[in-house]
């Protein structure tokens, strides 16, 4: 064990005791602790087992950049994966595991896979099993039985199926300003916004604010940095307009000055008050983003860099700093510049033992050899490390003579013996946020960097992230950002020794004997060498790099590894890192989980739209279904009867005597105005304008590529007043269509339009027996065929309720909509049902509709498949040549008048089998696959009125084919049968029953 | 169970689009979320004269579509608003809405859409 608590020191609160477990052992640490800061000060340093490799990892940063130290939570059956242990928050109770090993994090069996290191390079997945096929097996099967092994072996934690339990929110916020990050920069570019009066939202994704002034050893106002930090925040918080929110995470920038946020509510702690959600995801709008988000240090790669023990060398700063942690008994640092002599002054004052400091350049300043010296710490200027040696934990490293201008390793190996290396390669402004919102970064070549892109929308970067190091720039950065006056802002003082901010441009080592991988992206294990493989392979872009190699693409989007990856690139190619370019940051940011992001939407959303008659029918064992939102009666079942049964007995019913559907469902828009017919005429094809007043007439709309959109009676209720019905699924489509024609194209005529489908209830009385009905129950109006003929309107009362009939038929009977205010539809419907009592009226439900008008070959939603035109369907006759309408203009195409397209047919079982939905037309007797189709059929049911299995079909020259025997065949559900075409009106052709 | 195809359709799903990108500012509801509204197409097309049987001409309103990286006039409706169509310019780039009006009233005075 050789990370330890240090006696003193750290913002934890060492007065609680705060107990947990991983991977099932018991651990204590304290109020305030991360889980990656209380297992450091409890000696363990293996943390969890690579993606590919298995190899052992341990913790390599201190906050939302760890790529290594993931865990698994476990509560009760659910299983949240992939957290980081150094954002996790510790609380009484809290059980975590390790991920990636098997059986256990110490004995790993899947570590096997370090041996088979040089076939698991980039792209192996790819070559291996999505390649050329193998032998005599397709390659793509070849995957499919690898890839559950591969799965196990490699990847990320494994999410759990138990349902969570816990509650999440959304909500929507708006501010005049939003500050992301409370560092120096965001504390006084807020502290400035808010002087102004501007309503203000400032997050933090960590539990405090302070930012880099958290590890720091520095004195602002002669006071702690953090305790300066600590000051501003609450002033801050204390203000009317400003609201500040902390574990906080803003994880995307859209367009609008819209960024998305992830709050965690309540996940830090043992028990969460009642109601209290778990995470809340913001939603904020603002006029001006201040990206106050810091800057990521990153690593260098060096052979055996990921080896438990070797970190971030602010890593090791802020786990001494912030949580009194020593991350090692004897730490030794490794840099490119000047900042980790900075972590190297805090470091010795929390009286931290450092052993040396390899530095790659040869030269560095007076102010950076007498922080070494007074920290008794050995300066090694001109070298760099070369490998590590470890067990379980870091024990030695090698350094070698390092020439930072050519790249070159020389000179003999000299051993150190050290427990934990602390590595800087410089600092990355925090650009992902700036990077969404879009532009391209630019290059800096001071700090070896990208800097933010020219903003396009209203925001600006602040501090570190604008590419300022030093504490005093940072904080005059920020007062200036925040603040819209052009006043010199008044700035605290700082007491710290300045440094210069620019590393030596060095990414890599690269000894020219390698004994040791050396990785680059250690979430996803990808090594220097697998990015040189990808260049000489051809992967030459950065986009085809990331792809290829997955450098990058793990859950910390390559925080640490996108530079040192790039750098890597740039230099086999030959050209310049901003040469080489980088790709754009996309959100999340941060992990997000799906719980915050679905809130309060889950389960059923679906509104279920109920006709005013549905608690009648399920009181009359209705058995229903859903079309579309709407519930609907399938059938009405009784005596055990089988859904064929019974809708052939409410069918016969309908031939026989009488029967009664509910028609509620239907669309219904009320059109009105002086120009009602002639819009009418526009988006019909047929005529409207010449429609007495009190009559129906069927009406067919195309689109306007000639192509049959929908289908319905339209009824001429005066002079300046239509009321229109569609079908019951197209009907929010149809009033949008008619709106956009309204709106956009013809805006001169004086029509108005309202939906009023849920106004009326509709029943439709059918059969012989239907005017009898009728006749038994409305009164103020006559209903004899003088009065009332096919298609017309008649106003009446049915006891004291105002009714309209209207005469027309679906199933092909005599038949009659009865139309009311929706509020009367059960009083209506049973006054209906008890006139039709002598008659034996059946309610019948939607599969007796279906067959009904299967029988006459009318069309619904399953033949105007939007693929069809009106003569495919025999509906030629409903297209006007007096005038032309929607769809006028294209109908004539040549491909839509081919005579290979399919038309509607009817087809009859001749082997007294039913026909699936579905099944395709084949002339081949006997069932193969795959057949030569040359239709399929739409819709089919057992017809009581022919005494057969029918069906209707859309079949090649299908009006020729009539007479012809032909296969249905659907191999999927084991059916193939012998079928005769036949023309769609299978029954009673010439219409003499509904017009009698 | 037999039937038609059409009974047989799953229920449909909503699906919710949270772009979280633009505010339109509704000239009727003020600004909205972009939520509210759905996308009616390009507004730039000119519908050919209704009686015209030109199949080049059709061709181009029904189906020719440009895609300009840069400002775009564009059909929106209200949908979960006031119900009227707008007419949008639109930074296809950017997403940044330089104006917003009535349908309506930009067809009626003859700068877009068609002779009726
Ligand atoms: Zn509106």
């Amino acid at each position: 064990m050789t990370s330890s608590r240090l006696p003193q020191g750290g913002r934890i609160d060492r007065t609680k005791t705060v107990r947990f477990t991983f991977d099932g052992k018991a651990y204590s640490g304290h109020q305030d602790d991360t889980l990656a800061s209380a297992l450091l000060a409890n000696g363990v340093t293996l943390f969890g087992r690579s993606f590919k490799y298995h190899r052992p990892r341990g913790v390599f940063a201190a906050g939302s950049d760890e790529p290594n130290a993931l865990v698994t939570i476990l509560s009760g059956d659910v299983r949240e994966p992939n957290v980081r242990a150094t954002e996790l928050e510790i609380h009484d109770g809290l059980v975590t595991e390790s991920q990636n090993r098997f059986p256990s994090l110490e004995h790993d069996f899947m570590a096997i896979n370090q041996l088979a290191g040089p076939i698991l390079s980039a792209g192996f997945y790819y070559k291996t099993f999505m390649g050329p096929a193998i032998g005599p097996l397709r390659s793509t099967r070849v995957w499919m039985f690898f890839e559950k092994f591969i799965r196990r072996a490699a990847g990320l934690g494994r999410a759990g199926i138990a349902a969570d339990p816990d509650r999440y929110e959304r909500m929507n916020a708006f501010c005049d300003v939003l500050v992301v990050g409370t560092g120096p920069a965001g504390l006084l570019a807020a502290e400035a916004a808010a002087e102004t009066g501007a309503k203000v939202i400032i997050a933090e994704e960590k539990p405090v604010a302070g930012g880099s002034l958290l590890a720091s050893a520095e004195l602002i106002d002669g006071r702690n940095a953090a305790v300066w930090a600590r000051e501003k925040a609450a002033a801050l918080a204390n203000l009317p307009n400003v609201r500040f929110l902390t574990r906080t995470s803003v994880w995307g920038y859209y367009d609008g000055n819209v960024l998305t946020a992830i709050e965690h509510v309540s996940d830090f702690k043992p028990n969460r008050t009642k109601g209290q959600p778990r995470q809340r995801y913001w939603v904020i709008r603002t006029g001006k983003t201040i990206l106050a988000t810091g800057a990521f240090e990153r690593p260098i790669v060096f052979p055996g860099n990921d080896c438990p023990g070797v970190m971030l060398a602010d890593a090791v700063r802020r786990y001494a700093i912030e949580y009194g942690v020593a991350a090692g008994n004897n730490v030794t640092l490794f840099t490119n510049n000047d900042s980790a002599y900075e972590a190297a002054r805090a470091l010795a004052q929390a009286g931290i033992n450092i052993v040396a400091i390899v530095d790659v350049r040869a030269d560095v300043s007076g102010a950076c050899i007498e922080i070494a010296s007074s920290a008794g710490a050995e300066l090694i200027l001109g070298h760099a490390v070369t490998g590590t040696h470890a067990g379980k934990t870091l024990s030695s490293i090698t350094v070698q003579h390092f020439n930072a201008q050519t790249g070159h390793v020389s000179g003999a190996p000299r051993e150190i013996k050290t427990d934990c290396l602390g590595v800087s390669g410089g600092w990355s402004p925090a650009i992902h946020l700036a990077s969404q919102a879009g532009g391209k970064p630019e290059w800096d070549e001071d700090l070896q960097a990208f800097l933010p892109p020219e903003p396009n929308q209203n925001w600006v970067t602040a501090g570190s992230a604008a590419g300022y190091m030093d504490t005093v720039s940072v904080l005059s950065d920020g007062a200036t950002k925040g603040s819209s006056s052009k006043t010199k802002p008044k700035l605290p003082a700082v007491d710290a020794p300045m440094f210069d901010a620019s590393p030596a441009p060095v990414f890599e080592i690269e000894p020219a004997v390698k004994s040791q991988k050396a990785f680059v992206d250690f979430q996803h294990d990808v090594t220097a060498d697998d990015i040189r493989l990808a260049y000489r392979e051809g992967f030459h872009s950065v986009e085809h790099l990331k792809r290829y190699t997955t450098l990058g693409m793990a859950t910390d989007q390559g925080k640490t590894s996108n530079i040192p990856g790039l750098a890597i690139m740039a230099d086999v190619r030959g050209i310049t890192i901003p040469e080489a370019g980088t790709t754009r940051f996309r959100p999340p940011f941060t992990p997000v989980s799906f719980g915050a992001i679905a809130g309060e939407r889950y389960g059923d959303l679906r509104p279920h739209r109920l006709t005013p008659m549905h608690d009648w029918h399920l009181a009359n064992s209705a058995r229903t279904y859903e079309a579309g939102l709407w519930h609907r009666p399938m059938i009405y079942g009784s005596h055990g009867e089988t859904v064929e049964q019974a809708y052939v007995r409410e069918a016969r019913a309908v031939r026989q005597s009488v029967g009664i559907v509910d028609v509620s469902t239907l669309g219904k828009i009320d059109i009105q105005g002086p120009d009602a017919g002639v819009f009418l005429d526009r988006v019909y094809t047929n005529m409207f304008s010449t429609l007495p007043v009190g009559k129906a007439r069927y009406g067919l709309m195309l689109r306007e590529d000639g192509i049959v959109y929908d289908d319905g009676t339209t009824w001429r209720l005066s002079e300046t007043q239509f009321l229109m019905t569609t079908t019951t699924a197209n009907a929010g489509n149809v009033m949008q269509h008619l709106e956009f024609y309204l709106d956009c194209v013809w805006p001169d005529l004086r029509v108005h339009l309202t939906s009023v489908t849920d106004v009326w209830a509709g029943s439709a009385v059918s059969g012989p027996k239907a005017r009898a009905v009728l006749e038994a129950c409305v009164t103020d109006t006559a209903i004899d065929n003088a009065t009332l003929p096919f298609m017309g309107i008649v106003h009446g009362l049915i006891g004291d309720v105002p009714v309209m009939v209207c005469r027309l038929s679906f199933s092909g009977e005599l038949a009659y909509e009865v139309y009311c205010g929706a509020g009367f539809g059960t009083q209506v419907w049973e006054a209906l049902l008890e006139a039709g009592k002598p008659f034996d009226i059946m309610p019948y439900g939607l599969e007796a509709l279906g067959t009904l008008r299967i029988e006459k070959g009318h069309v619904t939603g399953a033949e105007i498949d939007g693929r069809t035109t009106a003569h495919d369907l025999h509906l030629d006759w409903m297209l006007s040549k007096k005038k032309p309408y929607i769809g006028s203009g294209m109908k004539d195409r040549a491909g839509l008048n081919d005579e290979n397209r399919l038309s509607l047919v009817g087809l009859i079982s001749l082997d007294n089998q039913s026909i699936n939905g579905g099944s395709h037309i084949v002339s081949d007797a006997a069932p193969r696959e795959p057949a030569d189709s040359f239709g399929h059929v739409t819709a089919a049911c057992y017809s009581p009125a022919l005494g057969k299995y029918i069906a209707l079909a859309l079949v090649k020259h299908g009006t020729s084919m009539i007479g012809n025997r032909a296969y249905a065949t659907d191999l999927l559900r084991g059916k193939h049968g012998a079928v005769e075409i036949v023309s769609h009106h299978m029954f009673d052709p010439d219409g003499s029953r509904m017009h009698g | 169970m037999t039937g038609t195809i059409e009974k047989q359709t799953p229920p449909q799903q909503i699906r919710f689009r949270d772009k979280k990108t633009m505010i339109i500012k509704c000239p009727y509801c003020g600004p909205r979320d972009v939520i509210e509204f759905t996308y009616q197409g390009d507004a730039t097309r000119q519908r050919p004269d209704p009686a015209s049987s030109d199949q080049t001409a059709w061709n181009a309103y029904v189906y020719d579509r440009t895609n300009p990286m840069g400002s775009h006039r564009e059909f929106w409706l209200h949908a979960g608003g006031c119900r009227q169509h707008l007419i949008i310019t639109r930074d296809m780039a950017t997403h940044v809405i330089s104006s917003v009006g009535f349908a309506r009233d930009a067809v009626s005075s003859g700068r877009e859409g068609d002779r009726p």
